[in-house]
């Protein structure tokens, strides 16, 4: 692993046995994310994106092939995931979900409530501390299970299409919160989306997935600066040429043939 | 006078009607007092039942049956329900032998139960346990089942193992449907606590009951049925109660 390397994929491959034959879900993928890379991968629906994220995770094995992960100084976490649907327990108040991660580690309760507090506040979700899903809105869910992600303090973390469920307006809100709190931690970032327009604004670097084998068409470096502002980005002529390169390989993908297969 | 109170005021008079109607007819000799006594004679009985003591004892008794009951045949079905829901395994080891039984009515299990148990205090427990245990064993593993697979994708993310996936997932994920599963179990138990005690007790509600009929003391019968009724609206009142506390995330709204 090269020295500044957070992840190493190494020839992932997964396969499903369908009936009648087998589904490649990922042809032996093998790439790097940096310590400290926001790396993002989009792709079509199908290219096998979420698989990819689930076996970082460690949710599913690979057929072969293995994710490694180097660990940094302190105890925590190897990866900590924010999930696409709605994965907040409604059983559990705001706080009690942003805590979870903490508290299944068993860490100290003092060090419990500073954490989850600042995250809290910095999703703005203070006010909600005690209330349950149920009451909050979608963008104020997902914002719980970015808190919660973060609380963790976790090697790498993990997001599988958060904002894919929410509108356009909190879609682009929580974009800049999530810059926000990230330029606040570095953390390393694995992000999944089918948006190209998320993939350019948030990513240091874009893998373009094929649809065909689950394997990376391409690698596309962003070179926007930090901290970005999602707005005044994307009203650089710039922003536009990149969202058009990218756009045009992925256009070929979604008309290849494999794109059929789900 | 709003809606609300109309309705409340309804719902008192008609009992109240009920009652004032079936002791005229009583008095006038309406219908057969052997069989229907007038519900102010029935109250004297009830009252002289408290004072002797009589009814406090033989409460008593069910009570404390019940109680032991809802607990051996409670606990072992939410922990069983639970592994049920968990494990594939379990369940498909498990789930036949509950399903081919459990059609059986509970009542027909009463005179194997004597014969395994005896005359005593286990017999009336066991019938209680049974009530419960079927109720409970099938809803917990439902509702076990029915959690979306994310929020266990989330327990294994974040570090949760073992026991922790039971206590925060899987039992509160769960508990709505548990809830209703221990709210009919505690309805069967009662009717099976009933019949357990007419054959073969020598105290409790049950026997009361029974040794009414057989005595003909149809006051006595009619007190014993009003306090099986307070008891069971009483279980009712208290289990939504424990239901509420249980599970905030459900009432605060």
């Amino acid at each position: 692993m090269s020295a500044a390397a957070k992840i190493r994929f190494e020839n992932v491959e997964k396969r499903f046995a369908l009936r009648g034959g087998e589904h490649v879900a990922l042809g032996g993928l093998s790439f790097e994310v940096g310590a400290g890379e926001f790396f993002c991968i989009v792709g079509p629906s199908g290219c096998g994106k979420t698989t990819l994220l689930r076996i970082a995770a460690g949710l599913d094995a690979p057929t072969s092939g293995s994710v490694t992960i180097a660990h940094g100084e302190g105890e925590r976490p190897e990866n900590a995931m924010v999930f696409q649907g709605e994965s907040i327990f409604p059983w559990m108040t705001v706080r009690e979900n942003a805590s979870y991660g903490l508290r299944m580690r068993g860490a100290p309760r003092t060090q419990i409530d500073e954490v989850v507090g600042h995250y809290l506040d910095r999703t703005g979700l203070n006010r909600f501390a005690d209330a349950y899903p149920h009451q909050l809105s979608g963008g104020m869910k997902q914002r719980v299970s970015i808190a919660r992600a973060f609380a963790c303090d976790p090697e790498v973390l993990l997001m599988d299409e958060p904002f894919s469920a929410l509108d356009e307006q909190n879609r682009t809100l929580l974009q800049e919160e999530l810059l926000r709190i990230w330029d606040e931690t570095k953390k390393t970032v694995v992000f999944i989306t089918h948006s190209v327009d998320e993939a350019v604004t948030l990513g240091d670097r874009i893998m373009i997935m094929g649809a065909d084998r689950g394997l990376p068409k391409a690698f596309v470096d962003v070179p926007f600066s930090r901290p970005r502002s999602v707005l005044e980005l994307r009203a650089t002529p710039e922003y536009g040429r990149l969202f058009y390169d990218i756009w045009a390989q992925l256009r070929d993908e979604i008309r290849a043939p494999g794109a059929e297969v789900a | 006078m709003g809606e609300a109170t109309r309705d409340r005021i309804l719902s008192v008079a008609s009992p109240v009607a009920l009652f004032v109607l079936w002791e005229i007819a009583a008095r006038w000799h309406w219908i057969d007092t052997r069989f229907f006594p007038p519900p102010t004679s029935i109250a004297r009985t009830f009252g002289e039942m408290i004072a002797n003591g009589t009814l406090l004892s033989n409460t008593l008794t069910t009570l404390g049956r019940l109680a032991i009951g809802i607990v051996v045949g409670g606990v072992p079905a939410l922990l069983l329900g639970l592994a049920m829901g968990l494990y594939r395994p379990i369940y498909a080891l498990v789930d036949p032998l509950i399903s081919a039984t459990y059609p059986i009515p509970k009542s027909a299990i009463l005179p194997l139960i004597l014969l395994v148990f005896g005359l005593g205090e286990p017999s009336k427990i066991a019938m209680v346990a049974i009530g419960m245990f079927y109720p409970v064993v099938i809803n917990t593993a439902a509702g076990v089942r029915q959690i979306d697979r994310i929020y266990f994708d989330v327990g294994t993310n974040f570090g949760a193992r073992g026991w922790a996936v039971f206590r925060t997932i899987a039992f509160p994920g769960a508990l709505p449907v548990i809830m209703t599963g221990v709210k009919l179990g505690v309805g069967l138990a009662l009717i099976l606590i009933a019949i357990a005690e007419m054959v073969g007790a020598q105290s409790g509600l049950g026997y009361l009951l029974w040794n009414a009929w057989q005595i003909l003391q149809v006051n006595v019968m009619y007190v014993g049925l009003i306090t099986i009724a307070v008891i069971g609206f009483v279980l009712t009142v208290l289990l939504n109660e424990i239901e509420r506390l249980l599970i905030p995330s459900r009432t605060r709204r």
